[in-house]
């Protein structure tokens, strides 16, 4: 639940990137904090393993402008991806406003990503919230891995698999070159502002 | 539910709170964030200088972290979580399920004489937000 402090005019939503082990949710937001400095005030802060997995999260707060009179500061977080961090990937949910899922457009991760998916629709049912409600944006990402010769899934299949009944929507990208991190970005933001913006008079 | 609003005379009310229990004692900052570790008021002495977001992010996580090793083991809850530096010491209080008072001090302030003021810091500030259910 985003939060607003009708003294100071600023709201704070909470946006995260969610989806199976090495999906590429920190490279997203790297790309991000490379990519837009001038809206970045400080720095990222990634709690991470020796390997450069995602222990905990990752945070980067991300200054948007107003609206309506209203400091709108976006504060994106990553989850970690691998099965056994559920318990702190749920933590990470806590009070979330919206929600990238980034899915590995490799074939071999095709299952990985219907269960991060699932998943997700558990961990939010436990905070009352719901995957059908709550502004999401899917990301279906690695898709440059086609130029190398790597099976990559159809946008087709994709769709079927994780999109056919929540209709949210969805970006092909390539967190490493960037190709639709912004547009997902902008996306989610866009969401996110306008269920929030009903709260603001 | 209406936690995520909060009226700009609740927060006058509740930085005065917080100057007076616990800025005027002599910490460096008083913070009140959610669960969610979004910040809900910020009081210093204007002299600590550091990323208040990046803090609220990871102090929510540590809170979190923490509570829920409590559970793991049985308890309900770790009531005190203070992190004890050279210079500089960090106190967490739960204010209730949804709001944390963090307190930063240094070394003229003893613990005992802190947790004292928060708590009735926390008495005060809990009237202050119950107010608007
Ligand atoms: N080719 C290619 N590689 C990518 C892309 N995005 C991420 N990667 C690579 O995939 C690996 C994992 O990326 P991360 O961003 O760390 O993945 P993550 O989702 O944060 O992983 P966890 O923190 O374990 O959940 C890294 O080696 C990235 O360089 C992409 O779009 N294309
Ligand atoms: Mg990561």
């Amino acid at each position: 639940m985003s939060f607003i402090n009708l003294k100071d005019k600023v709201v704070q939503v909470k946006i995260v990137y969610y989806g199976p082990g090495r999906c590429g949710k920190t490279t997203n937001l790297e790309y991000i904090n490379r990519k837009f400095r001038e809206q970045i005030q400080s720095e990222m802060v990634s709690l991470k393993t020796h390997g450069d997995r995602t222990l905990f999260f990752d945070f980067l707060p991300f200054h948007m402008g107003q609206i309506k009179g209203y400091d709108i500061k976006i504060q994106l977080y990553t989850v970690p991806g691998q099965v056994k961090y559920n318990a702190t990937r749920k933590l990470v949910l806590k009070g979330v406003d919206g929600i990238v899922f980034v899915a590995d457009a490799m074939e071999k991760q095709r299952e990985k990503n219907i269960r991060s998916l699932n998943q997700l629709h558990e961990n939010l049912q436990a905070y009352k919230e719901s995957i059908f409600k709550i502004p999401l944006v899917m990301q279906y990402n690695k898709v440059d891995l086609k130029d190398h010769g790597i099976p990559v899934l159809p946008i087709s299949v994709l769709q079927q698999d994780l999109n056919s009944r929540l209709q949210v929507p969805y970006f092909e990208a390539s967190a490493i070159t960037g190709y639709n991190v912004a547009a997902t970005l902008k996306k989610i933001i866009s969401s996110t502002v306008v269920s929030i913006q009903k709260k603001l008079l | 539910m209406n936690y995520g609003i909060v009226s700009q005379e609740q927060l006058e009310a509740i930085e005065e709170i917080l100057t007076q229990k616990l800025i005027k004692l002599g910490v460096d900052c008083a913070i009140i964030i959610d669960m969610a570790g979004n910040i809900i008021t910020v009081k210093d002495n204007s002299k600590s200088k550091y990323d208040i977001y990046s803090f609220a992010a990871l102090a929510a996580g540590n809170f979190a972290t923490v509570d829920a090793m409590a559970k793991l083991v049985g308890e309900t809850e770790f009531s005190l979580l203070f992190h004890k530096g050279q210079d500089s010491n960090i106190h967490f209080s739960k204010i209730d399920d949804e709001l944390l008072l963090i307190t930063m001090f240094g070394r003229d302030i003893s613990l005992g004489f802190l947790r004292l003021n928060v708590v009735e810091a926390i008495d005060q500030i809990k009237k202050v937000w119950d107010r608007q259910e």
